[in-house]
């Protein structure tokens, strides 16, 4: 019980900070316009009424927390999962282009892994094209990939999906080189005595041996996967998603809806990283790894 | 000598560093008959893990000739003619004690249930029978040492490569692998090469002891062990033990200035 509370203790003081510090500027940024309606309406409120007003606008600068949380609320579990008002449904459609794109991402960067690690080429050539990839604004490429992918008719989930994979490749593939040349040289020259086999030695020492690693970087990637998907819901003006909330919030100036669709973009990271997180830890258990 | 286990010679191997050409080994003859124990001992950098690693063919030498049961050491490692020891355990932290003796007949393509009989065999060899299901760390370093050499037992080569095993391990620890070493070798009639720091562990041990000095890496002194192959901890206090290992010693002081 003491540890539970010592363990929450800091992150609930960081967050009440934040909350204080948000609500200070929600009232800073808010104040002028709310000075200038007022003003225009001849009214006089009195202190307390007018700290109230700059909290409740339909359209603030800043929204409040509480109109942040009552917009999450409103829109996650008061509406049917099936309405376009619902973050439940956009949540799932930037959800599927992401676990899509990941899976792609994961796959490619596994494949380039082994290649670079096998190919002395590749180990080359590859490398400093890969990282060229990684400095290229993601925000450049996507519109490009959007509007000619849908030129050849492919429109929908895999453009999204192919923007995640871009983002997600990247931090599987370094760190699966990285996991694929962990062994130790004592390992690897067990292994020489044995005359085993190329793929011997990959089954039996490098794969088990990268394990860690393929983990680690799956956090990354998908995470990456979730900016990638909702970055290319932006060009495309997509109907649906989180990145299609944050465009229209943007056009109708709604930041309500705009921090709304924020929280759901991290509650929908949060949960996928603490899945990669959590099935690490099962699969590190199910290969005798010492308990922590 | 015809039915050499490991035949060198004038063998010399040079590194070749940032620092210039390092002579590891330098005209190294020696040959190793069936059957002996075969200590090699020397301070630091006297080329006595580069011999081993020589016969095992995990590095190659650049003069002289060597041949391991008759053929190159490639052709040796290719034939699966040895088991080798490192100085750590090296067991594969996610393979259970009994999948890891299992790893070289795996490799090896041996069947399952043969698998099953050689595990069992060579635990009980090296006493670890009910240990099978636990993983290394579960194990005490004594312990992971002797799975090691159970792994490396597992696949039946008659020569047996032992790079410092017990280096790591305290003294008490280190006696009674020692003893339990003579047994194992008494058991299955190995031709075991064995690399060590220490004069008591290279006296107790071998039929044969090979005393290196550096720089270069070289042979000083070959000593053929007068002892009986039956050896009780207590043949330590033994006037002839004791009459070896001062041969033992002068031969490491003779091939090594201490000063530079």
């Amino acid at each position: 019980m003491t540890s539970l509370h010592s363990r929450f203790a800091p992150v609930l003081a960081v967050l009440a900070a934040i909350v204080a510090i948000w609500y200070l500027g929600a009232y800073a940024l808010n104040a002028p316009f709310q000075r200038d309606l007022d003003r225009r309406s001849g009214e006089t409120p009195t202190a307390w009424e007018f700290v109230v007003r700059t909290m409740t606008q339909a359209k603030p600068t800043l929204p409040a927390p509480h109109q942040v949380v009552a917009n999450v609320y409103e829109n996650t579990f008061l509406r049917k999962p099936t309405s376009n008002r619902s973050l439940v449904y956009h949540s799932w459609v930037t959800l599927s282009a992401t676990l899509l794109g990941f899976a792609f991402g994961t796959a490619l960067g596994i494949l380039i892994a082994v290649g670079i690690v096998h190919v002395t080429t590749l180990d080359r050539s590859l490398m400093p094209w890969i990282i060229a990839s990684q400095t290229i604004p993601i925000l450049a490429i996507a519109p490009m990939v959007i509007v000619v992918l849908a030129a050849v008719g492919i429109t929908g989930l895999i453009p999204k999906a192919l923007i995640s994979t871009y983002l997600s490749f990247f931090p599987v593939a370094v760190g699966m080189v990285k996991g694929l040349r962990s062994p130790e040289a004592m390992h690897l020259d067990l292994m020489r005595t044995y005359h085993a086999s190329r793929a011997q030695t990959f089954w039996k020492l490098r794969v088990p041996a990268s394990v860690p690693f393929l983990f680690a970087s799956m956090k990354v990637a998908i995470a990456a996967s979730l900016v990638g998907a909702i970055v290319g819901e932006l060009p495309t003006g997509a109907v649906a998603g989180i990145g299609s909330r944050l465009l229209n919030g943007s056009y109708y100036s709604q930041t309500i809806d705009i921090f709304a669709a924020l929280i759901a973009g991290s509650v929908v990271a949060i949960i996928l990283v603490s899945i990669i997180g959590l099935a690490g830890r099962l699969t590190e258990k199910a290969m005798g790894a010492r308990p922590a | 000598m015809t039915g050499a286990v490991v035949a060198a010679s004038r063998l010399g191997l040079t590194f070749r560093t940032n620092d210039g050409p390092v002579e590891a080994l330098s005209n190294v003859d020696l040959t190793i008959g069936k059957g002996e124990f075969v200590s090699f001992i020397g301070p630091s950098g006297c080329g006595k893990t580069t011999f081993l690693r020589v016969i095992a063919d995990l590095e190659q030498p650049t003069a002289g000739t060597i041949t391991v049961n008759g053929m190159s050491p490639e052709m040796a490692r290719k034939a699966r003619a040895y088991g080798y020891v490192f100085q750590a355990a090296a067991l594969y932290p996610w393979r259970t004690i009994e999948r890891n003796v299992a790893l070289p007949l795996e490799i090896m393509g041996i069947s399952k249930s043969e698998q099953a009989e050689r595990i069992r065999r060579t635990l009980d060899l090296v006493n670890l029978t009910g240990f099978e299901k636990k993983y290394p760390w579960q194990l005490s370093g004594g312990m992971q040492q002797r799975a090691s050499i159970a792994r490396a037992l597992a696949f039946d080569a008659d020569l047996l490569l032992m790079d410092e095993p017990f280096g790591a391990l305290d003294e008490i620890v280190r006696d009674h692998l020692n003893e339990q070493l003579l047994v194992l070798w008494a058991r299955t009639q190995k031709t075991i090469c064995f690399v060590t720091h220490s004069i008591p562990e290279a006296v107790y041990l071998s039929t044969k002891i090979v005393v290196m000095s550096p720089r270069p890496g070289r042979v000083t002194d070959v000593i053929e062990s007068t002892l009986p192959r039956e050896r009780p901890l207590e043949i330590r206090e033994s006037p002839e033990f004791l009459a070896i290992a001062h041969r033992v010693r002068e031969g490491l002081r003779a091939g090594h200035s201490y000063d530079d």
